[in-house]
């Protein structure tokens, strides 16, 4: 049973925000560390998508499908930035 | 057209199974046609979802193993206590239809322009987005020159091994077989560690890119590995699959 | 947003499923499963039995507290139950050895109305009193003839069947007893604060 990362939510988020999130950095409301979506610890065997922080183990955001819609609650970010524009590598 | 891949709303669109190419005896290519496909870069994935007669519906993620300008492939595992993988590898057949939405990702992609050295590390089926990385390069005549290591079971485990095999002068393909190795086998044993690493990897002071991919624990231990071998912990990229237990 | 109907995956039926339970047992939108799968809002807890312990809490203060023998020492039950899980599968007559949550009720003095239950890892899920006394839940710590396994819940998870399972608490190691209902972790996250699967309570709201 194990984690995987923000890779794995990266067409959940494209369809919540609208723009690729992979290389969005996120910063933890609980210990403040910053790293990018991608490198996040995603647990998706649960009846919702669990983003949680991977230096501290707080919950970032989870995401509830209900119908049609995504509940999406972002509390444990204290922020969340998309790249301006795509990373090139 | 590429710029679409990127920005703007996925929305799921019905693909239509094309070819299917057994590749071990638990893996499986899957040929898709898309109509509306915009085009993807090197290490995107894709989402699958299957719907049952009841509305039931799953869906999960696989890495596309074709290169930018070919037609969609995706290459799944038959995982033993799956719920889409049995599914996709044994009951699909050309004709069938399936949602897919895609490409995705922005991290896990190499589009070739950098000619810094390149360190793929992959473990099982985590090698599917590296044959997407080693055909463009191909495809894109780019310089970098790259060194995939492989770790996998045994011989018939290797996926792609005859690709594998007839890589370009620039490519270096260096396998590890975990469980088994065949009797006149004289390549590495074992599982990726950190002395395995320091044989195969590029020095550090190359700055060299890297991508790691494949079930959790491994990726997690080689990336640790990579970094205390004075890899920026920034310029190792990492993508999980699930394993047993999941999928 | 309009959506066309998805198409239909021929031959697709998702999880192992046992086409031969009794229907009458499974509630609107669920299926019976042969499997029992794991799922988790985060990494499993290892707990080693020596640091683990069960406690009643009210108001701040510890009421009572359970070291690991001291549940063995408790009378205890062989429970079998079907399960319900909101991801919508079921599982018919699974196996427990559990001691009755009555049992630890009735060793502390409260004015409970609702229950918090916490657990390693942070997890909580909120229940009525009436839901989990009443011979309605247990502390369990064997499933199927052996120790729970920490995939599971071991060593320890709370067991309340008649709801969805997400409020059968893994890792469970006690209960805030409470005045007034406090919602847990997916109830917070828009899941039904009560989550009767009879009548389909799975988002807040239903």
């Amino acid at each position: 049973m194990d984690a995987l990362d923000g890779n794995a939510i990266g067409g959940l988020l494209r369809e919540i925000f609208g723009a690729e999130m992979t290389t969005a950095s996120a910063t933890c409301a609980t210990c403040g560390s910053t790293g990018r979506v991608a490198e996040t610890v995603v647990y998706l065997q649960a009846p919702g998508a669990v983003m949680r922080c991977r230096v501290c183990g707080a919950v970032l955001m989870v995401v509830v499908r209900r119908a049609e819609t995504n509940c999406v609650d972002l509390s444990g970010l204290a922020a969340l930035e998309p790249p301006l524009q795509p990373a090139v590598c | 057209m590429a710029g679409t891949a990127v920005r703007g709303r996925l929305t799921w669109q019905v693909a239509t199974v094309g070819s299917l190419t057994d590749e071990t005896s638990s893996v499986r290519t899957i040929e898709l046609e898309v109509p509306d496909w915009a085009g993807h870069r090197a290490g995107q994935h894709l989402d699958v979802r299957l719907t049952a007669e009841d509305g039931y519906s799953a869906e999960r993620s696989y890495s596309i193993a074709s290169a930018p300008g070919e037609a969609v492939l995706i290459t799944v595992e038959r995982l033993d206590d799956g719920e889409v993988s049995p599914y996709l590898t044994e009951e699909l057949r050309p004709g069938d239809e399936i949602e897919i939405r895609g490409p995705i990702g922005g991290y896990f992609v190499w589009d070739g322009t950098d000619p810094a050295p390149v360190l793929l590390v992959a473990g099982g089926s985590g090698v599917v987005p590296f044959r997407s990385m080693l055909r463009h390069r191909e495809r894109a005549g780019a310089a970098a020159p790259v060194r995939l290591l492989y770790s996998a079971r045994s011989l018939p485990d290797v996926i792609y091994r005859a690709e594998l095999d007839k890589q370009p002068g620039g490519v270096e393909v260096v396998y590890t077989l975990t469980r088994q190795q065949p009797p006149d086998w004289t390549g590495h044993r074992g599982r990726v560690d950190a002395a395995l690493l320091g044989e195969v990897a590029w020095p550090a002071d190359q700055l060299p890119a890297s991508y790691v991919c494949g079930p959790t624990p491994f990726v997690e231990a080689v990336a640790s590995s990579l970094v205390s071998l004075g890899y920026p912990a920034g310029q190792v990229r990492t993508e999980r699959y699930g394993g047993a237990g999941g999928t | 947003m309009m959506t066309a109907m998805s198409p239909i995956s021929r031959g697709f039926h998702g999880r192992n499923r046992e086409p031969a339970a009794d229907a009458s047992r499974i509630p609107p939108g669920q299926y019976a499963t042969g499997d029992f799968p794991v799922l988790s809002a985060g990494p499993t807890p290892r707990t080693p039995l020596d640091k683990w312990s069960f406690s009643l809490r009210q108001a701040g203060e510890t009421l009572r507290t359970w070291s690991w023998e001291e549940v063995q020492d408790l009378p205890a039950e062989d429970v079998t139950a079907d399960i319900h899980c909101v991801t919508r599968w079921s599982k018919l007559d699974t196996r427990w050895r559990a001691v009755s949550i009555d049992t630890l009720l009735a060793q502390v003095d409260h004015q409970a109305r609702f229950v918090l239950a916490f657990c390693d890892g942070g997890y909580t899920t909120n229940l009525p009193l009436a839901d989990v006394t009443g011979g309605q839940g247990w502390l369990a710590y064997s499933y199927d003839g052996a120790p729970l396994q920490p995939e599971h819940g071991g060593p320890a998870r709370l067991l309340v069947p008649h709801l969805y399972f997400w409020k059968s608490a893994k890792w469970v190691r006690g209960l805030d007893l409470l005045a007034a209902d406090e919602p847990g972790f997916w109830e917070r996250y828009g899941y039904h604060n009560y989550g009767d699967p009879w009548r389909e309570q799975r988002y807040a709201g239903d």
